[in-house]
This record gives C-alpha cells, structure tokens and sequence, in this order.
C-alpha cells in the first residue's frame, strides 16, 4: 500500500528555526490552536499574505509572530498594539493582527488596550488567555480567576479579575468576541470578522495551558481542560437569563460587540487637504 | 496643500523652529505625549502635519507614542517624538528596541530640570547620559545639542538625516532654553534628505539583517512590500530568527555599537574658536555656550588665550576632535549644567593631556557670560 502524504494545511505559512523544533510551546499547549485559526481566518478570506503583518510581544503568545514566515514584528511585553497601530496608521493597506497573552494585554499592555479600543483604531487583538504567565513559569495575571492557584498565588488567589471582553467593549471596540480552543469554527469566524471589521476588534481565545495553569490547579493535560472549557461554556444569549451565581465558574462565549463607528486612521486622513493623497511614501 | 518648507526668514521658538525642521526634513508621521517643555512641538505639528498630508498622533503616553512611531516608521514612515525629563525616561525600553531594530527616527528631548518631575518649566542638562545609557545592555545612539532656534531647525533636518544613514535613533538634545527661545530662523529653498536604505535586490535574494561590510548598516525593506521582513526585539542573525548563541549575539552587538562610535570622526558637528594659541580651552554645548562664547570672547578682548569649543554632537562622544582641539593647551574648563557629566567625558578622551575644571550650575538659572568668565580668570 503506498504511503499517503498529507502536509498540514497552514505549514505554508510556518517559518522554521524561529525556536524550538517545530516550536516552543509545550505538549497540550492551546497556543498552537491560536496559530491555526489566524491562518485558517486569512486563507478563507484569500488575504495577501505579503499583505498582513503580525505583531507579538513577550510570552509564550508573544512568540506567534515569530512562526509566520511574511512581515512580522516581535516588539516588547505588553506594547503590540502601539506598534500595530503606528504601522496601521502608515499604511492603511495592511492588516494588522495582534496576539497577545493575557498578562501582556491586559496588565502590562492595559493601557494600550483600552487606548486602541477607545481610537477604534483598525487593528485585530487576539488574546490567547490561558489565566498566567506560562512563559515565566506560571504567575498569576489580571484574568487568574478567584482562588486559582499559581506560582505567585500559592494559596489561592485573591484579586478580583477582568472580564476583558466587556472591559474592550466599554472602551469602545467595535468587534468583540470570545471563545475557546475547543470552538475551533467559531473562533476562525470570529477572527474572519475581526479582520473584515473596520476598526479596533477584539478576539478572547480561552486556552489550556497544561503545564502550569492546568498542573497548578489539578485540571489533568490538555484535551481533559479544553473538555473543561467546553462544559464551563455558556453562549452571551443564554448567559443574559442567569445570575451573577449562576455565572460563577462560567465562560461567557459569543461576540459581544459587533458595530460600526468611524476608524482612527480614517478620522486623521480626513484632515488631510482635500483631493491630495499625502505624501506619506 | 500647504507647504513642508517654509523658505524664508522667521522670528521662531525653538521647538516651532523644530517642528518646522521636521517637516523640512521629510515627517510624515508625529507621535507624542504632553510634556513640558516641548509640547510647543506637539502643537505645531498637530496643525501643521495634517496640512501637509501627514499624521500627528497624541500618544497615551510616551511608551505609546514612542511605539507608535517605530511602528510607523516600519510601516513606511519618517517619524519623530518629542518629550523630556519624566518622558525620556519613560520611552528608553523602545529606545533600546530601535537600536535592535535599527528603526531610523528622531528624539527631540528638551532637557528640564530633575530629577523626576523637578522644575519642569526650568532648564537643565541632566539628560547627557540618559539618552547615551538609558536603555538595558549594550547599543550605541546619535545625539546632537543645538544652541540656537536657528539649529533647532537645522539639526532635526540633520538628526532625520543621521538617523537614515546609520539606521540608529537620533536624539536631539536641546534643553528648556533653547526650546522656549525666540530667534531669527532662516529656511533655505532646498533641504537635501537622506534616503532610506531601500533593498537594491529582489526579496528572494534579500537577508534581511545582512550588513554591508562598509557601512555596517543593513538594507531595509517596509512592510507590505513582498520582503517578508522579519523585525525582532530578540538577539537575531543576519536571517532575523531568534538566537542565543554567543557568536550570533556578540556580533549583532558589536555591530550595533560599532557602526555608530567607529564612526565618531565623521558625526562629530562642533563649533571652535581661538584654538590656536589657546593655554585654555572652554567645552560647553545647547545654552550654556551661549554664554560661554560671549566670556570667551570677552576674554580674548582683556588678552587671556583662551579658546573654546562648543559640541554639537554629544554621542557618539568625539574623543578625538577634543583631544585635537584641547591640542598644547594646559588646561580646559568644562561648563555645564549637571553635578559634571560632560565632563566625565573630556577628562576619559584627554586621559590626563590637560587639567580639567568643572564649572557646573544645577539648572534652573542658566551660567551668566560673567560666572563663566570669573570661573575661567581664576583657572588660568
């Protein structure tokens, strides 16, 4: 019987010796899931890949980037979104799609989030949450849930967490959704929409990570917390009719905004005199 | 569309002759964050650049802004920020990453009076190792200091221009004085604008941070153009792929410091005076050599030899022009204000040739032509 060769779909876009062999994320990892989706995303939009720039921080998210084998920027822990949105800003023509961690989004970064969120600057936001830092070994960020163990919170934690979704929203996002590395489909129309809206969009992908969050906690390896996330999941519609106990322990999943305002770069384009394109070459 | 260049003469502030340095010099994209005493720069161009087709951005703050303008310039921009005292400090992280990304931009720092928030409406000298040393690790800047409104316009032309040469963050270091100084400005019909250093090959055949072995400095491709430009914050070889091997990273950083300091001779601006027969040579830049020029000179008049000169460029530091200019004289008084920085300088680069006095003056109050000229009667 001859030997039948299947190479993985998004391999073209892989870019070999960025670290590690194929890659630097642990077994289970949900950050290679991320991966997938965003290219998945771009080929069934039939984007120019020469065309879409992806920009990553610090972290194990941060390192996303750095596999994709067209224009990439690798900038600093929590800054992508400064960055994507100077390269935005210079040249509209480009997509530019963001991932970042959670810590790097919404601790370090927080302010470049909601900065980014409130000038509906057109830029795409992954955020690959997986509740700590994996990259420095496992502490908490602005999303461990209450009581999570990690290796800065041994105890459990004690600080209240951010609902990210709703907190870009209120910002002013104009795309705003979250799911899960166990919503495979639904995560790849969601970054399909982020990347066709036309303003600041928001992507939360809730992931596993086995090594630190999942072992801290006593969650078991990969597949068994994404069947966790599964069952914790419970859509916006649903989530409406339920009560802030009920809720407890659950992960809204949906889109939360979905709208339409005028862009950043377009609002500072239109101070531009009239009939010149500018001469931003 | 208005004009970039608005050739002719001019009663400026410094930071507008700035803003108008800038545009002369090709921006096309502004980003930076309130801060005394160089938001007269964000001012201007928040009316000025969008007249001209460009983007002016008001960061969140500095790390905002200074991201922003990496990003830009990535993006296919010439890009510039301007900030002091609190704001320098706040955007050295991205200094040190445009360093690694050999990302061309200017930094106008208007030095203010510190540390911390200090005396923000007051001048100083204080930033002469913060823009030099301020970010982690090892990698080397351009810095020139103007004197006048006339060179703040002059100098961020010539700042832009270093930037795109050496492919290195350029500073210009200016200070509350200068910046809030009201002159004559002439603008010039024509101002000559170093190009990018585009790709001279198609990008099958581009490594993206393979240097020319003349000029150290490697070709750069923007965004969007086909090149697949990888631009990383992580130690890197010439294929832009993270690495953690000694030999990789030792070059990258050899090659970040080497293409800038082995090169001090030709970014060395200075201005001399009297040098000749000088017994006595006075070293001072931004506002202090204003005064010191005019104490020089009246000096001379009472017959002292004394000679002086004034740094334009600061970094990388022109050892060997103020070896040269020091030349037979026995001793040199350094003017500045700060605790004695520059002076640290003078005295490695003459090792001993001369005896070094500092005149320092804390901020705030500038040196009078009068302070100087006793402080140097009493050396001689």
């Amino acid at each position: 019987m001859e030997a039948v060769q299947v190479k993985h779909p998004a391999l073209k876009y892989y870019q070999p010796g960025s670290g590690g062999d194929p890659t630097l994320w642990c077994s289970g990892c949900g950050i290679g899931q991320v991966w997938h989706f965003t290219v998945r995303a771009m080929e069934e939009l039939e984007l120019d890949p020469d065309k879409v720039v992806w920009v990553g921080g610090s972290g194990c998210t941060g390192r996303m980037c750095t596999y994709w084998n067209h224009d990439l920027m690798h900038t600093l822990h929590g800054r992508p979104l400064g960055f994507a949105t100077g390269i935005k800003l210079a040249n509209p023509e480009l997509t530019v799609i963001c991932h970042m961690g959670d810590g790097e989004t919404s601790a370090i970064g927080g302010n470049h989030l909601i900065q980014s969120a409130r000038r509906n600057v057109d830029v795409v936001a992954i955020c690959n949450n997986n509740f700590n830092y994996g990259m420095t070994g496992g502490q908490f960020s602005p999303t461990t849930p209450l009581g999570g163990i990690t290796k800065t919170s041994p105890s459990g934690h004690r600080e209240g967490s951010f609902d990210l979704c709703e907190l870009v929203k209120a910002a002013g996002a104009t795309y705003v959704a979250r799911w899960t590395t166990t919503h495979p489909r639904q995560s790849i129309n969601a970054i399909k929409k982020a990347i066709q809206n036309k303003g600041f969009s928001f992507v939360e992908i809730v992931s596993q990570c086995p090594t630190h969050y999942g072992r801290n906690n006593r969650l078991g390896d990969g597949p068994a917390m994404m069947k966790l996330q599964k069952e914790m999941s419970v859509r916006v519609g649903q989530a409406a009719d339920m009560s802030r106990e009920e809720l407890q322990d659950k992960l809204v999943i949906g889109e939360f905004a979905n709208t339409q305002r005028p862009e950043y770069g377009e609002i500072l384009r239109s101070f531009w005199p009239e009939g010149e394109e500018g001469d931003n070459a | 569309m208005e004009k970039r260049l608005l050739t002719g003469i001019h009663l400026w502030q410094g930071n507008e002759a700035c803003a108008e340095g800038a545009l002369a010099a090709g921006l096309t994209l502004f980003a930076g964050y309130p801060i005394t005493p160089a938001t007269e720069i964000s001012e201007r161009l928040s009316a000025r650049l969008p007249a001209v087709g460009g983007t002016f951005v008001q960061g969140a703050d500095e790390l905002d802004s200074l991201t922003i303008v990496i990003g830009a310039v990535w993006g296919g921009a010439r890009a510039m920020t301007a900030t002091s005292g609190n704001g320098i400090c706040l955007m050295q992280e991205n200094i040190g990453y445009a360093c690694i990304t050999e990302t061309p931009m200017v930094v106008v720092d208007c030095q203010r009076a510190g540390p911390a928030t200090g005396a923000a409406t007051k001048t100083m000298q204080g930033d002469f190792y913060t823009v030099r040393y301020g970010s982690n690790a090892d990698y080397a800047i351009i810095a020139l200091a103007p004197s006048s409104p006339q060179e703040m316009f002059d100098l961020t032309i010539e700042a832009f221009n270093l930037s795109e040469q050496y492919r290195v963050p350029t500073f210009v270091m200016a200070d509350e004085a200068i910046a809030h100084m009201r002159e004559r400005v002439v603008v010039p019909e024509h101002v000559e604008a170093f190009p990018r250093r585009k790709p001279t090959v198609p990008p099958d055949q581009f490594v993206p941070w393979r240097a020319d072995p003349e000029t150290m400095v490697p070709e750069m491709a923007h965004f969007g153009e086909g090149y697949r430009m990888p631009v990383p914050g992580l130690t890197h070889g010439e294929d832009g792929r993270p690495s953690a091997s000694y030999q990789v990273h030792s070059a990258m950083v050899r090659r970040l410091v080497d293409k800038v300091e082995s090169r001090a001779d030709q970014i060395a601006r200075y201005e001399a005076l009297f040098l000749d027969d000088a017994e006595i040579v006075v070293i001072a830049y931004g506002s202090v050599a204003r005064s010191a020029e005019r104490a020089v000179r009246d000096l001379r008049d009472e017959g002292v030899k004394v000679g002086f000169l004034r740094l334009i460029t600061l970094w990388p530091f022109p050892d060997a022009l103020v070896r040269h200019a020091v030349g037979k004289a026995r001793k040199v008084v350094v003017a500045e204000m700060s605790v004695g920085k520059l002076v640290r300088e003078v005295e490695r680069a003459l090792a001993g040739a001369a005896v070094v006095k500092l005149f320092p003056k804390l901020g705030i109050s500038l040196h009078t032509p009068r302070e100087i000229l006793s402080f140097v009667r009493e050396v001689a």
